[in-house]
């Protein structure tokens, strides 16, 4: 028995869009909507909004799926895990809880070589010391030739290098220079903020491929160290943690868009 | 659990559909399916049969939030969303209207429609996923498709249809 009576409601109407409901409901509605063209021409306004959410999105579904989606991939443990900077600020957080309130922070995630962290850090921490305070000379290459300090430091280094832009966060880039490192040359980029704040990029080739985020707070300076892709790379600033943090997650998230592009 | 893994890779093509439609932009989406699968491979122990498909896009909703909220605290970042394709007229035009139009819904309202009329879920099947009553679901979709109804005919009254 079809009730034409009873008036539909909004939710019958949505449910009829999406076939949700009962048999007798739906011819119910059916026969309403013939008798009813303000709610017919709602109806079908949605069912356009369905088909245009499907005509615009549908498709991704066939595309092929990327390598780094594949759970082989995935289940290796190598390509992206543990890449993602929430799980390694997450680990750094896990390694600043067990390494107390200060020192060295060397007992996070096991795929961490402590000696790597330890040189690193010790290298840019040096170089961020002693160019930091240096007024006329902090720089080999001003920031003003990115494009080219971007070719001679990648030329000397050996692979590619991306100077991140952090004018987002209020940082011009200052310039950059060459430096010798633990493992051969290293790159040195350093920017300031409105107020004269400096924060250093230090990055280098890595022993191990990949490590979990570190970071080690002193009392007028601190670092962010991590290894991605074997390269590795030393943020250091002032010791305000959180700003650190932003900068260099800001970092990280630069060079791993630049990193995932050209695989 | 072979049959655990088949589940979820069955569900990947889905799943990156879901993920465009919900951060409208290439990179993030498979950010975020990523690491769905990495939390679902992870969380092997933890699932006790029933719908991987529906688990999936719970933990993948639930990752989007939390994607947001970190977006919304650094309002500098969240400017990387919008630069994925230029602007087109033609055929494109109608596809850009209807992103635009789900960038103002609630993030709940946009969830429950997507699911709906992109991945086919039944309100049973969105309310398990939304861990709300079936009424929840049925409420959002109304809300959902009266503000892009009106988003819509507000701001495109070229494109009104006047039948």
């Amino acid at each position: 028995m079809i009730d034409r009576e009873r008036p539909v409601s909004e939710d019958e109407l949505n449910a009829y869009v999406d076939g949700e409901l009962p048999a007798d409901r739906r011819e119910a509605v059916a026969a309403w909507l013939a008798d009813h063209p303000e709610d017919a021409a709602t109806v079908a306004a949605y069912q356009a909004q369905a088909e245009s959410i499907r005509a615009r999105f549908g498709a991704v579904a066939d595309e092929p799926v990327p390598e780094r989606l594949k759970l082989d991939r995935l289940l290796r443990g190598g390509g992206n895990i543990g890449r993602r900077w929430a799980a390694m600020a997450a680990a750094a957080v896990i390694a600043f809880a067990i390494g107390g309130r200060a020192g060295w922070f060397a007992h996070g995630a096991a795929t961490v070589n402590a000696s790597g962290f330890d040189t690193f850090t010790a290298e840019a921490l040096d170089a961020y010391k002693l160019y930091v305070v240096e007024v006329r000379h902090p720089v080999e290459v001003p920031g003003s030739e990115r494009a080219h300090m971007t070719q001679w430091l990648s030329k000397r280094l050996g692979y590619a290098q991306h100077i991140p832009d952090l004018e987002s966060l209020g940082l011009k880039l200052v310039g950059g220079r060459l430096l010798p490192g633990p493992t051969g040359a290293a790159a040195f980029y350093m920017y300031e903020g409105p107020s004269g704040e400096r924060y250093t990029i230090y990055c280098a080739k890595a022993g191990a491929p990949e490590t979990a985020l570190r970071y080690k707070g002193g009392e007028r300076y601190s670092a962010f160290y991590w290894v991605d892709d074997k390269r590795a790379y030393v943020v250091s600033g002032p010791a305000e943690r959180d700003q650190l943090e932003k900068v260099a997650k800001s970092i990280y998230e630069q060079v791993d868009k630049s990193a995932t592009r050209k695989s | 659990m072979a049959t655990f893994r088949q589940g979820i890779e069955a569900a990947i093509p889905a799943l990156r559909r879901y993920a465009r439609a919900l951060t409208r932009n290439a990179d993030s989406a498979d950010d975020l399916v990523q690491d769905t699968l990495v939390r679902a491979l992870r969380s092997e122990h933890l699932f006790h049969g029933g719908e991987i498909r529906s688990w999936l896009y719970t933990i993948l909703s639930n990752l989007n939030r939390n994607r947001l909220r970190s977006l919304a605290r650094r309002p500098v970042l969240s400017s990387l969303e919008d630069d994925d394709a230029p602007d087109l007229a033609g055929p494109e035009a109608g596809g850009r209207d209807i992103e635009r139009a789900l960038a103002t819904l609630a993030e709940e309202q946009r969830d429950a429609l997507l699911l709906v009329v992109l991945e086919g879920l039944s309100y049973r099947e969105v309310a398990d996923v939304q861990g709300v009553p079936i009424g929840t679901v049925m409420s959002r979709l109304a809300r959902a498709r009266v503000q892009i109804k009106s988003y819509l005919d507000g701001e495109r009254p070229a494109l009104r249809r006047v039948k």
